[in-house]
């Protein structure tokens, strides 16, 4: 059975929807590392928009009105980060911190009432292809729209960065932001730009938590993902395509679990839901022990205020 | 009213229109510095409020209920003071971190593994009776939060690894070890498939100090770590070397300090403060293990260091504050059906306010008057 090509095909698409919030998330929180701003905040912001998506859905009813609420809720709570870090220029680390525990208590506030409330079904693209190639079409079709999005937006990313000159600017703000001010880039404007851009992925990644992956809420539904997206853009030395490598890695780690457990191997569960971290921790020593690889790719400001004196 | 600031020079002319002006302070105000906590504590009470009203509770009552009523009594106050010793404990060990600019963010991390040690250790002698067993577990809670502490550090120095990732993800990572035992191999083999081990002898047990009340004498480990702190942070040369070090690591270096050597230190001090929190919550108030040793004191610790602006004094006060929180969402879900992680709204406000406030530290808002 092990050896249907289907089933295999099967495997590699559980293995992508479970790295889809992972990639929305990191490539967010990279466009805001990139403009040299350091959020830690992402565990919060993807714990609001899980709860922003799954509220709005069950109030208004509309999957739609749900998913752009999502990201405004990521959007509205990064807007306090931004505040904080650029205009009253706190510690980017610190503000961070309380951006999540506020952010996962907050959730949980507003959650109270939707605990134990099923989700609504999401609907999927290219539904009547989904028999029509063997192995492929398990992964090609038959997924959400916000599978599709994510899944195009290392690229988009990519492209943003190395072939407009917004992504320029953006670069420019994040190795010094000095020079990109001399050169009259309102470098706050770029920052809260990217602060507030990066808020709405996470939310988005939130969302697809809570109303598509596993559709419904529960208290801390995140668990760590969002530390585990930050790892990630370490890990892809803050390169959008990497991003797509690591949450595949990270995604097969999570899907593994499961198999395991239904072929019966004796192992611990404990110990196959901590591999995920353990696994990132690893990795982020072979990524880091190269430090001249890490100063060159790492935004040269990265976590380091920027104050103009008037 | 508060205008655009003008560019350099090139607007000069509408300075004198300007009724307030944001001026950068030559040197952080240290008055000020002390000042911006209570500062922050108010403006948390009054956002509180606000949520409270948004909420539909009468926000008085509510705030009553949730900083007031907890600690009316003696019983209360008592509570407070259990609460507080922990949170203190671990936040006086955070400040060695953040001092020195280390980022140690999994305190949670080494308190659940100095639990499961120390734990391990007083199950060896669950049967047994004795002076010496006591000091045995409370060793063995230091060496295992220490061991714990290691890892991100020797990473940190050796491979040059983000400290605040690495020691996060060691946090899930322990409370799964604590998951796994309490589970499978260290169950109490009489306890009808519960998640908890078997209670621990009374020797290895701290003494509970008041008759009726739980607080216990791990509060003595809390004020023992606040005198040494302030000695070390105020009269050895190592506590000058971790405020070099914090204000400039480029100083540091040229200084000829030697980094590694410290980094490590500092991570071993704050591991065995999280490592001894955890002895004292599983040998005082629990008495066994179970899932949750800690209601996330490691994580509530780092505020309270900041709010308590890493001075040992500072965080005796922040730690009595802080616990508040715990206690007040506590009554306020029993008698209001207010949710209790109203507890951790606050929390996260207190450290947004505190960071906001900061901004009067490095910059002062003159009022010039309308001139004309």
């Amino acid at each position: 059975m092990i050896f249907d090509i289907n089933f295999v095909g099967l495997i590699i698409a559980s293995i992508m929807a479970s790295s889809v919030p992972l990639i929305l998330a990191s490539c967010g929180e990279l466009i805001t590392e990139r403009s040299g701003v350091l959020n830690l905040g992402v565990e919060g912001m993807m714990i609001i928009g899980a709860i922003s998506g799954f509220a709005l859905m069950t109030v208004t009813g509309s999957l739609f009105i749900a998913v752009i609420g999502a990201m405004l809720g990521g959007v509205l709570i990064s807007t306090i980060f931004a505040f904080l870090t650029q205009t009253l220029i706190t510690n980017h680390v610190a503000t961070g911190l309380a951006l999540t525990i506020f952010g996962i208590g907050i959730s949980a506030m507003i959650g109270k009432n939707f605990v134990g409330i099923p989700g609504k079904e999401f609907p999927v693209l290219f539904k009547s292809l989904k028999d029509t190639l063997p192995f492929l079409s398990p992964i090609l079709f038959g997924h959400s729209i916000v599978f599709y999005f994510a899944f195009a937006l290392p690229f988009f990313t990519n492209y943003f960065l190395k072939k407009t000159k917004l992504g320029l600017i953006v670069r420019a703000v994040g190795d010094s932001p000095e020079s990109a001010s001399n050169q009259g880039i309102n470098v706050k404007l770029v920052r809260y730009s990217c602060i507030l851009y990066g808020g709405a992925m996470c939310g988005l990644a939130g969302a697809y938590l809570s109303m598509i992956y596993t559709p419904q809420w529960i208290e801390n539904m995140t668990g760590g993902r969002g530390w585990i997206a930050l790892a990630l853009v370490v890990f892809s030395t803050w390169n959008p395509i990497k991003i797509l490598i690591g949450a595949m890695i990270f995604g097969g780690l999570t899907i593994i679990q499961f198999h395991m457990q239904a072929v019966g191997v004796r192992i611990p569960v404990q110990f196959l839901t901590a591999l995920p971290y353990i696994v990132t921790i690893v990795v982020l020593v072979i990524i880091s022990r190269d430090s001249r690889k890490i100063r060159l790719s790492t935004p040269s400001s990265l976590g380091k205020s920027f104050y103009k004196d008037n | 009213m508060l205008k655009r600031l003008p560019q350099k020079n090139l607007e000069c002319l509408w300075e004198e229109e300007k009724l307030i002006k944001i001026v950068k302070r030559d040197q952080p105000s240290r008055a000020i510095f002390f000042l911006t906590p209570v500062l922050a504590i108010f403006l948390t009470l009054f956002a509180g409020g606000l949520i409270f009203y948004i909420l539909g509770f009468k926000p008085f009552e509510a705030l009553k209920f949730f900083f007031i009523v907890p600690i009316a009594d003696m019983y209360g106050f008592s509570e407070l003071l259990l609460k507080a010793t922990p949170l203190c404990l671990i936040a006086i060990g955070l400040s060695f971190c953040f001092k020195s600019n280390n980022w140690n963010i999994g305190a949670e991390g080494q308190l659940t593994f100095g639990a499961i040690v120390s734990g391990g250790v007083a199950l060896l002698f669950y049967n047994q009776e004795g002076f010496y067993i006591l000091p045995i577990v409370i060793l063995a809670g230091a060496i295992g939060g220490m061991l714990y502490a290691s890892i991100p550090a020797i990473l940190k120095t050796y491979f040059n690894t983000n400290e605040i990732l690495v020691s996060l993800m060691l946090v899930y990572v322990s409370k799964l070890i604590l998951d796994y035992l309490v589970v499978g191999p260290w169950s109490n083999p009489e306890g009808f498939n519960f998640p908890e081990t078997r209670q621990f002898s009374d020797s290895a047990k701290l003494p509970i100090l008041f008759e009726g009340l739980r607080i216990h004498a791990g509060i003595f480990l809390a004020l023992a770590a606040v005198v040494v702190s302030w000695f070390v942070f105020y009269k050895t040369y190592l506590g000058f070397q971790m405020k070099v070090s914090g204000f400039s690591l480029k100083t540091a270096k040229y200084a000829g300090y030697k980094g590694k050597k410290m980094i490590i230190l500092v991570f071993l001090i704050s591991g065995a403060c999280a490592g001894l929190a955890g002895v004292g919550e599983i040998t005082g108030p629990i008495g066994q293990l179970h899932r949750e040793v800690s209601p996330d004191y490691g994580f509530t610790a780092i505020i309270v260091a900041f709010l308590g602006r890493l001075h040992p004094i500072g965080i005796i006060f922040a730690s009595l504050i802080v616990a508040i929180t715990y206690l007040g969402a506590e009554t306020a879900q029993i008698f209001m059906q207010i949710p209790k992680y109203t507890g951790q709204v606050f929390q996260g406000m207190i450290l947004f306010f505190l960071l906001a406030s900061d901004y009067l530290l490095f910059f002062k808002i003159k009022f010039t008057g309308l001139k004309k």
